[in-house]
Parts: C-alpha cells; sequence; structure tokens
C-alpha cells in the first residue's frame, strides 16, 4: 500500500498523536513530527509548483480510496471516499497549519512544566493540526466534515484541562456546546445539500458538477444554512460569543492553532462548498452577510477597544478580524477571493503569533491586565521589538501579510464599481467603507495596548527576560512567514491565482 | 545601470536600517554613522537626479498582481517616477535629511538609543523617499504607512516618557483616521479611472472631463482626506504639536520640512484630481486657508520653543494646502520648498537652543542668548525674515507672495485670511525671537548656555543659505525647473500686503514684547488652542470609549444571552421537564408504554 502525500501530510500528525498516546516521548515526538510536515508541506509545494505548470486540472496530488460506491444505471460510481488532493487555496492552509503547529508545539512548555496530563498537552495539538489539515486536504464532503471535528474534541480537553482561569470547565464546555450547534447546523445544510444535489456522492468535484441545476430557491435556504453553521464556526457576529473567552481560557498552543488555523474552516467552507455550489443563494444572502460582517468589524472592534486585559483583546480582535474575511468572500469575484486567503493565512499566522507573545508575558509578568503592566520596554526590548512587530502586522502595516489580504479585499469589494460604472456605489461599496474604519479601531486597541504594556515608566518589581535564541527561533518563523508574504506575496500569490480564477461561479476581471 | 540608480536611492537607507538592526544595534557610534553615510550617498545621488531628463524610464516591478494576469488584472507595482515634481521634492529631503543625521551626531550622542534613533531616521529616509519617487496610488499609500510607522518609533522614542508615548500613539491614530478616508479616496478613484497609475489616471482624466461629477468630488475630497492628516491639516491637525515630544532633529526633519509635507506634495502629484472637481477644489482651499489661520492664533501664546514653530508649521502646511485648491499647485510646491529649508534650520536652532539650556524649551525661562550663541541666534534670525518673508532678501517672501497672488486671482476672503495669517505670522516670530534671545537671562540655564558644537552649528549655517537664496529663479530653477509665473495686475498688491502685513506684525509684537520678562497678553482661548483637544479627548470618551464599554455589556449580556445563554437555558429547563418522565421504575415505563401504544392506536384507527 503506497501513500500519497498529501495523505502523509494529514496522517503525519494523528500518528504521532497515536504514539504519544501509547508513550513515545511527547516534547520530542511532537516536535519530530510538526517539524517533519513542515519539510513536507514546503515538499509538496515544489511538487504543486512543478505540476500545475504542465496541466490545467484543479487539483493535484490527488489520492482516491473509494468506501462506498453508489449503483447507477451507467454503473457504479464513488459515494464516499477518502480523498485528498490540493489546489492553490488548501496548499496555502496546508502551509499555514503546519507553520503554526510547529510554532505551537516549540513554544509549549516541556512535561516536566506541565501540571497534569503531559502527554495530552502535546497530543492535543497534533490531533487539532491532523484534523485541520484532513478538512483543508478533503475532496469529499463527509471527510472535510469529519476532520473538523475531530480536532473539536482536543480543543475541548485542552482548555478543560489546562486552560487558565478558574473559570476553564465551563468556558470549554460553552465553546464545545457552541460549536457542537454551529457544526449540526452545518451538518444539516451539508445533508440538504448532498439530497439536492441527487444524493449520489460526496466528491466535491462531481457534487460541483451537479450544482449546475440547483433552482434559486433551493440555495437561498441551503446556503442561509450553512452561512450560519460556517458562521458560528468563524465567529460570524452575532454567533462570536464563544470565541474571546474560548481563547483567553485556553493554553497558548490551543488558542494558536484554534484561532489560527481550525477556525479559518469555516471560511474555507465557504469558499469550497457553499459559494461555488450555490451562488444565487449567495448573491440573494449578500445583504445580509454585509450588515453581520460589519457587526465584526464596527461593534466587535469597539468592544475590543473596552477590553482591560490583553488576552481577552487578542480574542476579541481575532473575530473582528473576521469581518475582512468574510468582506472578501461577499466581493464574489476573483480579487476578493484571493484577498479573503490571503488574509486568512495573514490573520492566521499573526494571531498564533502574538497569543504565543501573550502567552510569554503571562507567565513572566503574572498578569495581563494591561493597567498592572508597563515600560517592560525597558528590560526585554528584544521582546518588545518582536511584540511590537507582531502588533504592527495586525493592524495591517504595510510589509506584513495582513497588509497585502486587507488591500486585495478592498480593490475586490469595489471591483464591481469599475466594471459597471454605471452602477454607482452600491450596498457592498458602502459596506466596504465602513468595514475601513475597522483601520482605525485596530489602530487604537493595538496601540493603546502596546502603550499600556510596554512604553511608559517601567513598574516596580515587574521586568523581562528576553527570549534566548532557541526561544526567538518559532516567533521569528512566524514573522519571516508574514514579511514573506507582505514583500513578496506572488510567494502565495503564484499558487492562488490560477485556483481562484478557475473557480466556478465567481466573478472574474474583465478590465 | 543609470536607470537603476533610483532604485538604489530608495533601497539604500532600507538597507541600513536593516543593518543597524540585525547587525549593528549593538555599537551606536557605528549605526549612527551609517545611518549618515546613507543619507550622505542619497544626497549626493538626488543631486545627480536633478540631471535626469523628464523621460528617463526606471523599470517597474509588479508587487501585487490580482485577478489575473500581469497584462489582465489589478497590478499593483512598485514604480518610480522621476520627474520635475520628485526630483524637486527628492532633493528637499535628501539635503534636510543629511543634515538632520549632521545635527543628530552632535545632539544624539549621549543618548542610549542612539542606534534605535538612527534606525529610525534611516527607516523614515526609506518610506519618505517612496511616497516621493512612487508611480502609483498603491506604493504611495505603503510608504504613507510606513512614514507614519516611522514618524511613531521618532516621536515615541524616549518611550519611558508618558508623555512621548502618548505622543507618538496619538500621531499613529490620528494619521490612521485620515488614511481611512485616503484609502476610500484611492479605491473610488481607481473604480473611476480604472488605474492607480499616475500617468494612466492623467491621461484618462484628461480625456473624460465629465467623468461623474458628484462622485469624482467625493472621490478627490477622500483622496485629500489622507493630506489633512498626515499634513495635520483642521480638524486632525492635533498630533503634530504633541509630536514635539520626539527628539528636536526629529521634529526639524519629519515634523517640520518633510513628512508633514507629504500631503501637499501628494496633492501636487494628483493636481489633475484636484483641478478635475471643483468642489473638493473649494473645500481644499478653505481647508488650507482656515488652518493657517487658525493655527497662526494658537501659535501666538505658546510658551515652548518647539510648539511654537510646530503651529507655525501646521500655517504654513495650511498655506500650501489652500494654494493646491486654488489650483495654484506650483505654488504649493514652492513654498513646499522653501519652507523645508528655513523651518527645518528654526527647528534645528531651537534644538541648538534646547540643548545649549539643559532641555528646556519655555521661552520664557530663557532669554538674552544673542550673544551666548551668536551662531545659533545669526541662523535662527535669518530663517525667521524668511518665514516672515522679508521682501526681496529672503527664500520665504518669493513663494509666500505666489501664494498670495494665487489668492488674490481666485477668492479675495482666502486673500485677507493668508494677509492676515502673515501679520500674525509676523507677530508671533518676532515674540520669539525677542523672548528667547534678547533681553535678559532669565534663569541659571540660561545665563550658563554656550553655543553648540560644530557638528550642530555647521548644519545651521549650511541651512541658512538656501533660507535666503531658495527662492531666487537661479536656484529654484536649477531644482524645480520652472517658477510659479508672476502675475501682472495685482503683483504691486500682493506686495504691499505682504510688506504692511510684516511691518504690523513685527512692530506691534516690538512694541508689546521688547524686554518683557512676562507675557503681556494672555489670551486663554488661545493658550489652550481653541480647547479642540479637550473636545476631542470628550469626544472620544463619550464615542469611542463609552460606547465601545456599553457594546462590551450589550456583546456580553444580550447577545451572549440571546444566542447562547437562553438557548442553553431553555434546552436545559425541556431537558429537566423531560427528565421527570424518566420515572425510573418499571410500572411507570410500563404506564408510559402502554399509554404510547393506546395512543399510536388511536391515530392508526381514527386517522384513516
Amino acid at each position: 500500500m503506497s501513500f500519497n502525500l498529501v495523505e502523509i501530510i494529514v496522517f503525519l500528525p494523528i500518528v504521532a498523536a497515536l504514539a504519544i498516546l501509547v508513550g513515545s516521548p511527547a516534547r520530542i515526538t511532537a516536535f519530530i513530527a510538526a517539524g517533519a510536515n513542515l519539510v513536507l508541506a514546503l515538499f509538496a509545494t515544489l511538487q504543486y509548483a512543478n505540476v500545475t505548470e504542465s496541466s490545467g486540472a484543479s487539483y493535484y496530488l490527488i489520492s482516491h480510496r473509494v468506501f462506498l460506491t453508489h449503483v447507477t444505471e451507467s454503473g457504479p460510481i464513488s459515494f464516499l471516499s477518502l480523498s485528498f488532493g490540493l489546489d492553490g487555496i488548501s496548499l496555502t492552509l496546508v502551509l499555514l497549519t503546519v507553520l503554526v503547529t510547529l510554532a505551537a508545539v516549540w513554544v509549549s512548555p516541556p512535561e516536566s512544566k506541565i501540571r497534569s496530563h503531559q502527554r495530552l498537552y502535546y497530543l492535543s495539538s497534533l490531533l487539532i493540526s491532523g484534523g485541520a489539515l484532513g478538512a483543508f486536504c478533503s475532496l469529499d464532503l463527509f471527510f472535510f466534515f469529519a476532520f473538523h471535528e475531530l480536532a473539536l474534541i482536543p480543543t475541548f480537553l485542552m482548555i478543560g484541562i489546562h486552560g487558565h482561569g478558574k473559570q476553564r470547565v465551563r468556558t470549554a464546555w460553552k465553546i464545545t456546546i457552541y460549536l457542537g450547534v454551529g457544526s449540526m447546523i452545518l451538518l444539516a445544510g451539508l445533508t440538504a445539500l448532498v439530497m439536492a444535489l441527487g444524493g449520489t456522492t460526496l466528491h466535491f468535484e462531481a457534487m460541483q458538477a451537479y450544482a449546475e441545476g440547483l433552482s434559486p430557491e433551493t440555495q437561498r435556504w441551503i446556503f442561509l444554512t450553512l452561512m450560519i453553521g460556517f458562521g458560528i464556526l468563524v465567529s460570524l457576529f452575532p454567533f462570536h460569543t464563544w470565541a474571546p473567552a474560548a481563547y483567553a481560557e485556553a493554553p497558548a498552543p490551543t488558542a494558536m492553532l484554534h484561532s489560527g488555523v481550525l477556525k479559518k474552516f469555516g471560511l474555507y467552507g465557504l469558499i469550497r462548498v457553499a459559494m461555488p455550489m450555490l451562488p444565487e443563494g449567495a448573491a440573494y444572502w449578500q445583504d445580509l452577510l454585509l450588515v453581520l460582517l460589519l457587526g465584526n468589524i464596527l461593534i466587535i472592534g469597539l468592544v475590543t477597544i473596552a477590553q482591560k486585559r490583553f488576552d481577552t483583546l487578542l480574542g476579541n480582535s481575532s473575530v473582528m478580524h473576521m469581518g475582512y474575511i468574510f468582506l472578501g468572500i461577499a466581493s464574489a469575484n476573483t480579487i476578493g477571493f484571493e484577498g479573503a486567503v490571503l488574509l486568512m493565512f495573514a490573520h492566521g499566522v499573526s494571531i498564533a503569533l502574538l497569543f504565543a507573545l501573550c502567552d510569554r508575558l503571562r507567565t513572566q509578568a503574572g498578569t495581563l491586565e494591561m493597567s498592572k503592566l508597563g515600560g517592560l520596554a525597558k528590560s526585554a526590548p528584544a521582546f518588545a521589538l518582536l511584540f511590537g512587530m507582531a502588533a504592527f502586522a495586525s493592524i495591517g502595516l504595510p510589509g506584513f501579510a495582513n497588509f497585502t489580504g486587507e488591500v486585495s479585499v478592498f480593490f475586490g469589494s469595489f471591483l464591481k464599481m469599475l466594471e459597471e460604472p454605471e452602477t454607482g456605489i452600491q450596498a457592498l461599496q458602502i459596506a466596504a467603507m465602513l468595514a475601513i474604519w475597522g483601520v482605525v479601531i485596530s489602530a487604537v486597541y493595538m496601540l493603546r495596548a502596546f502603550r499600556a504594556m510596554f512604553k511608559g515608566p517601567a513598574q516596580e518589581g515587574l521586568a523581562l527576560t528576553n527570549p534566548t535564541i532557541f526561544e526567538r527561533l518559532p516567533i521569528l518563523l512566524l514573522v519571516a512567514a508574514l514579511l514573506t508574504v507582505g514583500f513578496y506575496p506572488e510567494s502565495l500569490m503564484q499558487f492562488l491565482r490560477p485556483t481562484i480564477e478557475t473557480l466556478p461561479a465567481i466573478a472574474k476581471i474583465s478590465f | 545601470m543609470m536607470e537603476q540608480l533610483p532604485w538604489l536611492i530608495l533601497l539604500l537607507p532600507l538597507v541600513s536600517a536593516a543593518t543597524i538592526l540585525f547587525v549593528a544595534r549593538r555599537v551606536p557610534n557605528i549605526s549612527a554613522l551609517l545611518s549618515t553615510g546613507s543619507a550622505l550617498v542619497t544626497f549626493v545621488m538626488s543631486i545627480l537626479f536633478l540631471g535626469f531628463g523628464d523621460d528617463a524610464v526606471v523599470p517597474a516591478y509588479p508587487w501585487l498582481w490580482l485577478g489575473g494576469t500581469l497584462e489582465k488584472g489589478l497590478v499593483l507595482e512598485i514604480g518610480l517616477q522621476i520627474d520635475q515634481l520628485s526630483r524637486g521634492m527628492m532633493f528637499v529631503v535628501t539635503t534636510v535629511g543629511f543634515l538632520v543625521h549632521v545635527f543628530s551626531l552632535g545632539y544624539m550622542r549621549t543618548d542610549d538609543g542612539k542606534a534605535r534613533y538612527f534606525a529610525g531616521l534611516s527607516l523614515f529616509m526609506f518610506s519618505m523617499t517612496g511616497i516621493v519617487l512612487a508611480n502609483n496610488f498603491a506604493m504611495m499609500f505603503v510608504f504613507w504607512e510606513l512614514v507614519g510607522l516611522s514618524s511613531y518609533l521618532l516621536i515615541g522614542h524616549w518611550f519611558q516618557k508618558d508623555s512621548a508615548a502618548d505622543a507618538a500613539k496619538k500621531a499613529f491614530i490620528t494619521n490612521r483616521v485620515g488614511d481611512f478616508g485616503f484609502l476610500i479616496g484611492i479605491l473610488l478613484v481607481w473604480a473611476i479611472s480604472q488605474t492607480v497609475n499616475f500617468d494612466r489616471m492623467e491621461t484618462f482624466f484628461a480625456g473624460n472631463p465629465e467623468v461623474g461629477s458628484g462622485l469624482l468630488a467625493f472621490a478627490v475630497i477622500c483622496v485629500f482626506c489622507g493630506a489633512v492628516g498626515k499634513s495635520a491639516q483642521l480638524p486632525l491637525h492635533v498630533w503634530l504639536p504633541d509630536a514635539m515630544e520626539g527628539p528636536t532633529p526629529v521634529s526639524a526633519l519629519i515634523h517640520a520640512a518633510t513628512m508633514v509635507a507629504a500631503g501637499v506634495y501628494m496633492l501636487a502629484r494628483v493636481a489633475f484630481l484636484v483641478e478635475a472637481s471643483e468642489l473638493a477644489a473649494h473645500v481644499i482651499a478653505w481647508v488650507g486657508g482656515i488652518t493657517a489661520l487658525v493655527a497662526a492664533l494658537m501659535a501666538l501664546q505658546q510658551d515652548d520653543i518647539k510648539r511654537v514653530l510646530a503651529y507655525s508649521t501646521l500655517s504654513q502646511l495650511g498655506y500650501m494646502v489652500m494654494a493646491v485648491g486654488l489650483l495654484a499647485a506650483e505654488a504649493a510646491m514652492f513654498h513646499l520648498f522653501t519652507h523645508a529649508f528655513f523651518k527645518a534650520l528654526l527647528f534645528l536652532g531651537s534644538g541648538s537652543v534646547i540643548y545649549a539650556c539643559h532641555h528646556e524649551q519655555d521661552i520664557w525661562k530663557m532669554g538674552g542668548l544673542r550673544k551666548k550663541m551668536p551662531l545659533t541666534f545669526i541662523t535662527f534670525s535669518i530663517a525667521t525674515l524668511s518665514l516672515m518673508a522679508l521682501p526681496w532678501v529672503t527664500a520665504g517672501f518669493y513663494s509666500k507672495e505666489a501664494i498670495l497672488a494665487a489668492a488674490w486671482h481666485e477668492s479675495a476672503p482666502l486673500f485677507v485670511i493668508a494677509g492676515f495669517t502673515a501679520m500674525l505670522t509676523a507677530f508671533y516670530m518676532t515674540r520669539l525671537v525677542l523672548v528667547t534671545f534678547f533681553g535678559k537671562a532669565r534663569t541659571e540655564h540660561a545665563a550658563h548656555a554656550k553655543e553648540s558644537p560644530p557638528v550642530m552649528t555647521l548644519p545651521l549655517i549650511l541651512l541658512a543659505i538656501p533660507s535666503v537664496i531658495a527662492g531666487l529663479p537661479f536656484f529654484y530653477e536649477r531644482v524645480q525647473a520652472t517658477a510659479p509665473e508672476h502675475h501682472g495686475e495685482g503683483s504691486m498688491l500682493v506686495l504691499a500686503a505682504s510688506v504692511i502685513t510684516l511691518i504690523a506684525g513685527a512692530g506691534i509684537s516690538f512694541w508689546l514684547y521688547k524686554g518683557a520678562s512676562e507675557d503681556p497678553l494672555r489670551i486663554k482661548l488661545l493658550a489652550r488652542k481653541f480647547y479642540i483637544d479637550e473636545i476631542y479627548q470628550g469626544i472620544i470618551r463619550v464615542f469611542q470609549d463609552g460606547v465601545a464599554t456599553l457594546l462590551s455589556i450589550f456583546d456580553r449580556y444580550i447577545i451572549d444571552g440571546l444566542i447562547a445563554q437562553l438557548p442553553a437555558y431553555a434546552t436545559a429547563s425541556i431537558g429537566s421537564i423531560l427528565r421527570r418522565l424518566q420515572v425510573g421504575n418499571l410500572q411507570g415505563y410500563a404506564f408510559l408504554f402502554a399509554l404510547g401504544v393506546i395512543l399510536l392506536i388511536w391515530i392508526t384507527l381514527f386517522n384513516t
């Protein structure tokens, strides 16, 4: 039995997690698995770059193992299969996942410093990573869904067992039930979609082929269900209240992996399933989505300003930034989608980076209450510099990937106006203009936080140490990823562009 | 090779900043020399630049292309525009930049964060060069944000001082407010003209003079918002005076000569947009005019030497913006050009004074410095006269007259405002010089002040030269090619106006402040800057922080309550009701089972 590269990438963390379960040393195993997966993903990227030049297929490095077949008059067709493959979008998300996974494992404390369930600590990170990779690479709707569910379980355990606050068990239940309900709604929507498409296949490409014939009425209701289901998983306003508390409570690697990687599942689902298969449904609910995403950006943006602790500030900011990605998706054109995927990558890396730094701050300073911190740049200038870079990345400073993504999203939302000048300013452009106010909001809360914690006179008895070279490496890895895409967006765009160009039902540029 | 030279001028400061950051950080003196060296090289190159023809083609590189291939789709490039406008601006940036680097070698000699400071200066030079050379709006916006960053870093250089840390934050956020409009403006202009490239945009608007007038006006005003933020025009002027918390050479370079002028430069770059929309032009002219006046009024009663100069900068920037709005962009650029030299000189001069008085900035605690610091005094006076526009012998006279002439031709009320502002300028500058340099030393520090070292006075002397001659055609035309043409009719009246306002302003001030040891005028409204900061603080407290707190409560209790708690509670309640059915003994279940069977039979029998 031979394995395809993508299969190896997906299953390596899961196998490593099992190895830890049966007694393999946790930190070393996790480290090796995460490191190896990064290498494998880079190798897959190289291979991908080679194959895409020649052929015009939509997915590459495909594997296909049929589980169930459906017998029709024309012969059996595969109904359920463990199929993996990469296109530009999933490749980008795979790169995001392996980067964040390595950093998350790296910043995890050594076993001796973990209170209890040391194995679980590392095992969970690997399982979340494997689940996310499986979801992003699956070409089959069932496994797409199932892999994501797999990743929710360790999230629950980690928050419940290794969380920071007294409320951790309650928080763990809350996020799990909330996301469980989201998954149920999503499952209902996906089932309805499969049935509406004839119920003969769960393979994305085959489903897409049937999707042409769906009536607008059907599309509308299924899209709405999917939008809410996926929306809950991405903390779309007003279904976001699970996120800030959960991220504040969660141990650093879980917060990094969930907010940075796993949360992107819902967005990926919208891009992969809902938008291309239900374009008329998407068009119908565009206005609603615009209103909700403005809730993310403006309302939660202001809520973020009101936060007194840096961890809940980060949790809320992560909810806020989802609004921009939704805006890119709502534009339903190639530029908006490119921006959305770039931003998924950028946000994933930058929020993971911030959570990693935040954790170090919590451990060393003993508090994340911003009023109790101050002047930290004096005792730990290098740490302050890294922190400042992460903060400025997250508020979209040019040079970091976040700016590239945001600016693409904004251009995408004005594209229709350019192509059809007679329509003038429409709801999408108004929403975009309001959304741009978010650049002010995020500057306000981030700079206030940075000012409060790192600048001003140093507080009595409060000092940080600069991270050692070894501790800096995972941070620098993430910073380097942000800078690479920021300075040279083509590093991702070369893969994204051809894929998004061929996505069905997305408006193509024509000028 | 020659066409790659402009890339060098852009990238060299970046290399310098990065080298300091990654390598030389621990050796402050090397860092300082590295940064100064790169400034010197770019200065020499910008002079070589002046020899370039307008047709110099510099290869552009695509940075991000979206929605299709390079031929089709949106291509955001990093491309350089080498024309008369950018060459002149580069000359200003690199000249002042280099001299400020040299001055800083003295001023920041003993500073703990010297390496960080020079890295910031290099980063600034890189960002500013990017703005000046950008051939498209997207690239300009990128560097626009980066100058914001370097300004943030340099204002907050002494980050342990609360006031400096707050000022840095305020500057960045206020600029972001302007950038909010700027970005929308860029997007709208792109949507209208299908390009972000300046040349293609100009061609488009030349070919489509009738294009969407209301929308275009809106777009241009949005673009102008960017300039309002960066060039600190009303109502976003509040960050600039606070930015004086930064080291004084930074104030000279960034907050007087170059970065704050970027707004004016940007407007001059897209002057064709301003011309395309009459409404937008009016808005721009009036915002500039009002800023010029209001800022001059605020300057009258400031006691901090740098703050007087800061408000003066606001006021002069108002002149330039007004000139752009009056469709006299070349007059605006002319004033930008001369102002950069004499205002940088004034700031460096004030830095020399502050340095000599042991970081004292209150002019009422100085006095009598004329004899003790002759070089500083003479150069400072030259710059003052240039700012006051002393006829014929100073640079400021020519450029200010160009703006007054433009106002005279376009709008009588703005001409009156501009004239009155000129009088106020003469008033507050006379006051500043009299109180600082004349009379008796009013404190110990002032009494023992000594002239600054040559590394600081040399830049003063070198800047004094263009402060005098930059307005003369032989100098100006070499750099900026054409001076704004002199309007024939009315020019006598404009000249008379400048002379009269100068004499009136300086005369009244002289009469009031000669030998004064405390301020005879006490106008609280002006000293407190019309309470605008306080009003803004109130607005922020209510409409941002207050609303934020309310929303956070709303989010926590109402949204979470309705969407999560209520369904959870409902589910739990239904569960506890249903739990009653689980009575737990066999008879109970048998009874319910029987009930169910009867119900089924009932339904089957009677519903068919």
